[in-house]
């Protein structure tokens, strides 16, 4: 009994170490496009950033403190893609390669603007309901 | 010596605050200088920002304030149906059925001092900030669209589809309620909302309503001006001068 016990223990440590070893998960791909230039340590980035942001946007929306060291517009100016000018786009894109890992919705970029530099366009005709 | 040029400097300095305002060039003045160029320190309740529309001078058939809304608001969206479309400025013109009188005139969110809308916001995503401006926190809006049924002005409307097109400092997106923000984010940065720097009749005036010696205030002691619904008393901050 003692024999089988020591051998259902040694397989789930080397199921373990198997697991650990080689995940189905590729780890994210994380490209700093301007290393070092960040307004904290990558160490408190990683852990604290979205308070940093949720803290940041009200003080923005509601008081209308702007030009602050943190904000979302300077996170995605700083970590946007050179290959697609977005911080989202594919597993390789900075926000999305570690949210898709950690399996965390973004729901940021349901209403703020992902990509860098973005111009809004002009448009002609407005859309419906304008016209007088 | 230098205790009395302390004084000296501290008497100058006294002297200057206490005058307000130091007139450089007609029309300039240092204070307006420096708050052109210090970073937001955010809004205060000192100050109310309002507008004046001159319907005198608006002209019918031009739209030049809306298109100018939707580029720097990044409105640009199709929508299926003309009712779902943005409602952030829209022109309206009247007649007078008994005598033929034509207005032409921009209607959008009033930015009410009592606004309706923050009334009856059931998580507090519908607020004025301190100087007066309306805005809805699309990050605790639930989309219930209350705020659209009790606002008088019909300012306000909700996006039905997703956006990727948004200018980076106007946020907005899919079940959210959004209106007028006054161009807040140029406000900050002590620019004119878009479409008063775009209205070339110059029908559009912006400033603060509690400065007595701005240009808002100055025209609104000379003429005439009208809250749309006054009898609702929600003292609005955009006023129309000749309907």
């Amino acid at each position: 009994m003692r024999r089988l016990g020591l051998l259902f223990a040694t397989l789930a440590l080397a199921a373990g170490i198997a697991c650990a070893g080689e995940s189905r998960v590729p780890k994210p791909v994380v490209h700093i496009e301007n290393p070092g230039s960040c307004v904290a340590p990558a160490e408190e980035m990683r852990r604290n950033h979205m308070v940093m942001l949720k803290h940041q946007r009200d003080k923005t929306m509601r008081h209308g403190e702007r030009g602050a060291k943190v904000s979302l517009n300077g996170c995605i100016e700083c970590h946007a893609s050179k290959r697609n000018g977005s911080v989202l786009g594919g597993k390789e894109n900075f926000c999305e390669s570690c949210h898709a890992y950690a399996a965390v919705k973004l729901d940021c970029w349901d209403c703020h603007q992902p990509k860098a530099g973005y111009k809004a366009a002009a448009t002609e005709t407005p859309p419906g309901g304008f016209k007088p | 010596m230098s205790q009395s040029n302390n004084n000296r400097r501290g008497f100058m300095a006294a002297a200057a605050a206490g005058a307000g305002f130091v007139v450089i060039a007609p029309g300039i003045r240092l204070i307006e200088l420096a708050g052109a160029n210090a970073p937001s320190k955010g809004a205060s309740d000192k100050v109310r920002w309002g507008m004046l529309v001159d319907t005198t001078k608006c002209a019918p058939g031009c739209d030049a304030c809306v298109g100018a809304c939707n580029k720097e608001n990044g409105i640009v969206e199709q929508v299926a149906d003309p009712r779902q479309g943005a409602q952030w400025i829209r022109k309206i013109d009247l007649v007078d059925a008994k005598t033929g009188k034509q207005h032409s005139l921009p209607m959008m969110c009033q930015h009410c001092a009592h606004p309706p809308c923050v009334d009856v916001c059931p998580t507090g995503a519908s607020f004025k900030r301190a100087d007066g401006i309306v805005l809805v926190d699309r990050h605790i809006c639930i989309g219930c669209r209350y705020c659209m049924m009790a606002c008088p002005y019909k300012a306000r409307s909700f996006v039905h589809q997703p956006l990727t097109t948004q200018a980076p400092e106007v946020p907005r997106g899919l079940g959210c309620v959004e209106a007028c923000t006054l161009c807040v984010h140029r406000v900050d940065k002590g620019q004119q909302p878009a479409c008063t720097e775009a209205c070339p009749q110059g029908a559009m005036l912006f400033g603060d309503l509690n400065d007595p010696a701005s240009d808002i205030s100055k025209r609104l002691k000379e003429v005439a001006s009208t809250q749309v619904r006054a009898d609702l008393k929600l003292d609005v901050g955009v006023r129309y001068h000749g309907i």
